[in-house]
């Protein structure tokens, strides 16, 4: 069943088309990889996704329900958790608060006056930073917190809506190339357990043939591949613009 | 009519001229350092009094004397700019951008007070140009030769700043450090020294502004604020750091204001409609139009980000048990001062008391919420005169009076706060201070209903608080339950969600939070407490004045939250305590308590960039932080 549908998807900036007819699914508990060069669309893409850039044309559905035209804040709310590229947490707040601020939210709990937020919904944050193995660093503040910790915090705050789909741009820019593995085993583990869909940009390939279980190219705005990871790697028109002779990644493995 | 309009654009074209090189001054340094300069207007003054002390050097009656008398007025503010820089501002560049602000307004205190006592209180009129000093006929109108001359100079200065910024390598490396600094730093180039003499440039602008004004304005000791106010007018409307837009937004403004006059009053269905009155708001209504429909000004661009500079807020500990019990304690002690203090030190806590929540209100938005207010006193004076208007007018009780204060500068702060929170950092700073000038303004203007200049007299408490030491319980009860009301709230969800908003407003988009409605209404939140503490002012003293609004008493909350520190809660009421006593203390003693208050704040913010209460809570923790490290090294 698939939990996201895109279909034809279009943007142009000025006389450039940044994404030209782009269509694929995700289903629940996949993992679907969007790669492809530098100004490829990947971004663009993603940001027609959830609401941060009106499409030109196309259509994206979650299930049955048209996003197009919706702010993020609504569609965070029918259940589409993000992640950014440079993460963005709130740096004067504990890992924990951040949590509870997703909770708060979750829950409608913001417009209220008196009691302290970090009172409320402690156990069920706890339990989410559990999930990504944060619980020892939930007192500390986001804004000293090493970076791969970050990405995690952004993962626990992402969870904290039972997201049906993620979407994640580059999750593992930025990491140490232990900690990227670790992050997206992780990040696989997870919807696979919560049956949840998961979309992501990465230019790691180690991390992409590792962990996506269907990868999408494109390349200048448009699709030029689609397919389980071994036919994708094959694919010769991928080779020539993206993983250049793929000997570099055959050779390593 | 032709001829009167021509000449009305005539007079407009003139009076751009001192607004634009001010603007592009102030422009300039901004650009270039990112440090709102405050004191810019306080250069602007020292222009006019310096080119009449040199003219009276020179002998009035010279040509060579009068326009010597000019460069060199403007030359000296130049050196004094260069001077504040490599003394003040070369300390704090790294400093957070609210205590570069607060240090320019120290400036502005002290240059004040050194006018004063150099050039004394009185108004200096200059001498007529020597040579300028007849009219041509134009059109059967006769306009001022002088004016010709200013009309020119404008544009003239213009076309030398761009040749300066675009043809040559100095002018090269400030705009290449007014997209980016650090860049230009990597670069290997000498910043230090960049920014000295961008500060000598935007400063002589200033002083050179002042000094063409001597023959039409009188030297006199307010210049520095109604200037400044222009200034950040024109530039924010122009776009900060677009030379070309200030000339555009100078012209603009002028014209609208020489308009206005040349208008006078317009009868319409009956009603006489005065435009010349309206000159006083008309350049704040521009700039709140310009800045809601294109927030970075007529030819500005959206700010590049800045590396390194944005400082990570520090975690906010939770209100623990020692924290209120500490609370409690002060509580308790301060009921207890009318049994050892006379009426003079009630009336000086009540004060103190009152700006505490003024300053625990503003220090709300700009702290934990991210917006920095410059006209956080439009809702003060909301509050005072809807207590005092209530009270005269609807005769209503000091009670209801009391209870209808927040309300009125609630409503206040809802309108004004649409347009605010639609913006952001020093453009939201603006359009704060562009709302209070207009409050300022209808109420000084509308001597029929708020009693004009003159303000209210006889706002008495009712009978039962008419005694000193009651009213000194009642004010304080209030205050404390305001103080207290805005620390609860800072640390509720809808506190946090204004943290939040601060921190990373894309990731508060991305959990599903509307975060404008949430700071709209942390606007009107602040402004009703300020409102109350407004009503309880007027309560206290038993009448008001339009200065309970005025930018003055906008700047004096700012220098309490910064002096207090901006990164603690108790910062603002320590700040504000310091404040109004040292005010009080100093303001007895001496004409100069201003100088005193600057050099104080200059002091401050140079020992202690967190602000007192920051630096009491820095010095704790390490006090506290010492054994355990001694321990684990053992």
């Amino acid at each position: 069943m698939s939990v996201l549908t895109v279909s034809g998807l279009s943007k142009s900036f000025g006389g450039v088309q940044a994404v030209q007819d782009v269509s694929f699914s995700v289903s629940a508990g996949e993992l679907l990889a969007l790669i492809g060069p530098n100004g490829a669309g990947k971004t663009t893409c993603f940001n027609m996704l959830n609401g941060q850039l009106p499409a030109d044309a196309g259509s994206v559905r979650l299930g049955e329900q048209s996003l197009v035209g919706m702010a993020p804040r609504d569609i965070w709310r029918l259940g589409v958790g993000r992640t950014f590229q440079i993460t963005a947490t709130f740096n004067s707040m504990t890992v924990r608060e951040n949590v509870q601020m997703a909770l708060l939210s979750h829950n409608r709990g913001l417009m209220r006056f008196w009691k302290p937020a970090n009172l409320q919904y402690r156990d069920e944050a706890m339990a989410l930073l559990d999930r990504v193995g944060m619980t020892d660093q939930a007192e500390r503040a986001c804004g000293i917190l090493a970076y791969g910790d970050l990405k995690r915090v952004e993962l626990a705050v992402a969870l904290a809506n039972n997201p049906r789909l993620l979407l994640m741009d580059e999750p593992t820019a930025g990491m140490a190339p232990g900690e990227r593995l670790a992050l997206m085993e992780l990040t696989a583990k997870l919807a696979r357990a919560g049956n949840i869909a998961v979309l992501f940009t990465e230019h790691d390939m180690d991390v992409v043939f590792a962990h996506a279980d269907r990868i999408i190219v494109l390349n200048r705005g448009k699709l030029i591949a689609e397919g389980q990871p071994a036919a994708v790697r094959a694919d010769p028109e991928v080779q020539k613009v993206y993983l250049g002779s793929g000997a570099v990644f055959a050779e390593a493995h | 009519m032709l001829a009167n309009i021509v000449i009305q654009f005539m007079n407009g074209l003139a009076g751009a001229s001192s607004l634009f090189l001010v603007a592009a001054g102030l422009s300039i340094i901004f650009g270039v350092s990112r440090i709102v300069n405050f004191a810019h207007g306080s250069l602007y003054m020292l222009g006019i009094y310096l080119a009449y002390t040199f003219v009276e050097f020179f002998g009035r009656g010279s040509i060579l004397g009068f326009w010597g008398a000019v460069l060199f007025g403007a030359l000296s503010v130049g050196v004094i700019g260069a001077v504040i820089e490599i003394a003040v501002l070369r300390r704090i560049y790294r400093a957070p951008e609210l205590f570069q602000l607060l240090a320019t307004f120290a400036l502005v205190l002290i240059i004040k007070d050194v006018a004063l006592y150099i050039w004394g209180a009185e108004d200096l009129l200059g001498p007529r140009a020597p040579g300028l000093r007849g009219a041509v006929e134009i059109l059967g109108k006769r306009f001022p030769q002088y004016d010709l001359v200013l009309i020119v100079i404008g544009p003239v200065v213009l076309g030398l700043l761009w040749l300066l910024l675009n043809r040559t390598r100095w002018g090269t490396l400030v705009r290449a450090a007014t997209q980016d600094r650090e860049m230009v730093g990597a670069l290997g180039v000498n910043q230090a020294w960049l920014f000295t003499s961008v500060f000598f440039l935007g400063a002589f602008l200033a002083g050179l502004g002042g000094a063409v004004q001597l023959p039409r304005e009188p030297a006199q000791l307010m210049l520095d604020v109604t200037t400044i106010s222009d200034a950040f007018v024109i530039v924010v409307v122009g776009g900060m750091g677009s030379i070309g837009g200030a000339f555009v937004a100078a012209l603009l403004i002028a014209q609208i204001k020489a308009f206005c006059i040349g208008i006078g009053d317009v009868t319409v269905f009956g009603i006489v409609f005065s435009f010349s009155k309206l000159t006083l708001v008309v350049e704040f209504i521009v700039m709140a139009i310009v800045l809601v429909v294109r927030p970075w000004g007529l030819l500005g661009k959206p700010q590049g980000s800045q590396r390194g500079a944005s400082t990570v807020e520090p975690l906010m500990l939770p209100l623990n048990k020692g924290f209120w019990a500490i609370t409690v304690g002060l509580l308790l002690a301060l009921t207890a001062l009318p049994l050892v203090g006379d009426d003079f030190l009630l009336v000086l806590f009540i004060d103190i008391a009152i700006f505490a929540v003024f300053a625990a209100a503003l220090h709300f938005l700009m702290g934990p919420a991210g917006m920095v207010s410059f006209g956080h006193a439009a809702y003060f004076g909301l509050g005072c005169y809807g207590a005092a208007l209530l009270f005269l007018k609807l005769k209503w009780p000091m009670e209801l009076a009391l209870i209808g204060s927040p309300i009125v500068a609630g409503i206040g702060a809802l309108v004004f706060g649409w347009f605010c929170v639609r913006l952001s950092g020093v453009y939201l700073a603006m359009l704060t201070l562009a709302f209070a000038q207009i409050a300022w303004s209808v109420v000084f203007q509308w001597d029929a209903f708020t009693g004009g200049s003159n303000g209210l007299i006889g706002i008495w408490p009712s009978a039962w608080a008419k005694d000193k030491t009651i009213f000194y319980l009642l004010a304080m009860a209030i205050c404390a339950g305001c103080v207290i009301l805005l620390w609860r709230v800072v640390h509720a969800p809808f506190g946090y969600v204004l943290r939040a908003g601060r921190d990373s407003p894309l990731r508060v988009d991305a959990i599903g939070i509307d975060l404008r409605r949430f700071q709209w209404y942390g606007f009107a939140l602040a402004g009703a407490v300020t409102g109350l503490a407004g009503g309880l002012y007027t309560f206290s003293k038993g009448s008001i004045s339009p200065e309970t609004l005025a930018i003055p008493r906008s700047v004096d909350g700012l220098v309490m939250v910064l002096l207090g520190g901006v990164q603690t809660l108790t910062g603002p009421v320590v700040g504000a305590a310091l404040f109004t006593w040292l005010q009080d203390e100093i303001a007895r003693n001496t004409e100069y308590w201003r100088a005193i208050l600057g050099f104080t704040v200059l002091a401050i913010v140079l020992a202690f960039p967190a602000g007192v209460a920051g630096f009491a809570k820095i010095a704790w923790t390490r006090m506290r932080a010492r054994p355990e490290a001694g321990g684990q090294a053992a």
